[in-house]
């Protein structure tokens, strides 16, 4: 089976039964991916099917042949951080990191179809993502920074 | 490259047509599952729930992503329709509020673009918040087996926690739900012990169509979730409220009427006794919302 990833074409071993969290991390080492529930409700696993946030812990690799997907991996270009990147690090939006790649995605999703939006907009939008350091505020902040922009 | 483990032993199948779908199940229906958003059935397979021997990805069928409306045969939404892409439909947003809002709280983000009504109900839990709204709209689901389509009133559709009437060689195709008559209104609201991502403890279902000049009103539906094995309506509710105008006192009633007609249990997420209590002031506030919508004033 072939998935597009990052805008380059992976041959991959894999089962379709597999999920697309399971092949990224141990068959593609794109360990950006996180893993935290493993049932849908942290959202550390968020990728971009078709510029969609998901979360690929509740995807199976069959499902999204022939989609364009985007990890973390994919989101800066050409060794330059895309602008929600560089907001996190400017507003320190960061704490242990381990939630940092599933929000990016899921912002970088939701601006792409709501450029403008209010804070409340950006934090039901987030919802789905867990910051168990909850660190939301300066995430929140960083978002709204690139939004205004 | 190392090759990973699937969650499960079962065969994966995508076929591009509903036909092809169809002969599938008629043959293997019984060990199969069908596969539209996951949001419910891969958590299920990959904590062992459930170990089908062959799961069947209906996302290219196109039949079932269909999504239109028109007046007279209402609105058509294909059993594999994201909720995302239901909530950016805008007959939805214009003519059937009531669905949108419930639809609207399912989830996250990343799970509206996976999940589908479908699934919502064809999962059939008591808690489903699609499931009030679309009982309050009189939806009907449309099935097809082989030997043809057969439409099941949604207020026959659920039979137990998991369970609906849709047989093993049968498949969901669409949910149509009419166009809601005119001087009509009706809203959705569930208590949660957290804001977003979370299960309804208790959830109510108003919808009232009232008589334009005498404002008395004319249709009642009223349907509850998480507090019974299935969603259901509270027929006896409803009853209370036909042909009269609202007054406080009648909403007090019903809402205690809702409350009795409820069968909860106590778990994890709170007691009987409380979701019963909650039934009684969700359906309060769900008739008097629906009362101002429809700006008819209640008398004390």
């Amino acid at each position: 089976m072939k998935l597009k990833i990052n805008g380059r074409e992976y041959e991959i071993v894999s089962g379709p039964g597999t999920t697309l969290l399971d092949v990224l991390r141990y068959e593609l080492r794109l360990t950006g991916t996180k893993e935290g529930c493993g049932t849908g409700s942290c959202g550390s696993c968020t990728v971009l099917v078709d510029g969609k946030a998901i979360n690929s812990c509740l995807v199976i690799v069959g499902e999204v042949e022939g989609k364009e997907i985007t990890t973390i991996e994919g989101l800066s270009r050409q060794g330059k951080l895309h602008p929600l990147q560089q907001a996190f690090i400017n507003e320190g939006a960061v704490q242990c990191g381990f939630c940092t790649p599933g929000i990016l995605l899921t912002a970088k999703a939701f601006l792409d179809s709501n450029s403008h939006p209010t804070e409340s907009q950006i934090r039901q939008a987030i919802a789905g993502n867990l910051c168990r350091c909850t660190g939301y505020d300066k995430i929140v902040r960083a978002i709204m920074s690139v939004a205004d922009s | 490259m190392t090759s990973t483990r699937s969650i499960g032993k079962f065969e994966y199948k995508k076929p591009g047509s509903l036909r092809t779908t169809l002969r599938i199940l008629s043959n293997k229906g019984a060990d199969a599952r069908i596969l539209a958003g996951g949001t419910d059935l891969i958590p299920q397979i990959k904590q062992g729930q459930i170990s089908p021997s062959l799961v069947l990805d209906v996302k290219n069928v196109p039949e079932l992503n269909r999504l239109d409306w028109n007046e007279d045969r209402g609105l058509r939404i294909g059993a594999a329709v994201p909720l995302s892409k239901l909530l950016t439909f805008v007959a939805i947003s214009e003519r059937y509020s009531i669905l949108a809002q419930a639809c609207s709280v399912i989830g996250s983000m990343q799970i509206r673009n996976r999940g589908t009504i479908g699934g919502n109900i064809c999962n059939a839990a008591p808690s489903a918040d699609s499931a009030p709204a679309l009982l309050c709209l009189g939806a009907r689901a449309i099935v097809a087996s082989k030997n043809g389509n057969r439409k099941i009133n949604l207020d026959d559709f659920f039979m137990a926690p998991g369970k609906t009437s849709i047989g093993a060689d049968e498949l969901l195709v669409e949910i149509e739900v009419p166009t809601p008559p005119a001087h009509s209104a009706g809203c959705y609201m569930r208590h949660t012990t957290r804001e977003e991502m979370d299960i309804a403890v208790a959830g109510v279902a108003s919808f009232l169509t009232i008589a334009p000049r005498s404002k008395k009103l004319k249709e009642v539906r009223i349907a509850l979730g998480a507090v019974a094995p299935t969603p259901l309506r509270v027929h006896g509710a409803e009853a209370l409220l036909i042909g009269k105008s609202v007054t406080e006192r009648i909403i007090e009633e019903v809402a205690e009427e809702a409350a009795e007609e409820a069968k909860p249990i106590s778990d994890i997420r709170a007691s009987a006794e409380y979701r019963r209590e909650l039934v009684k002031v969700l359906t309060r506030r769900t008739l008097w919302k629906s009362c101002e919508m429809l700006g008819i004033e209640i008398q004390r």
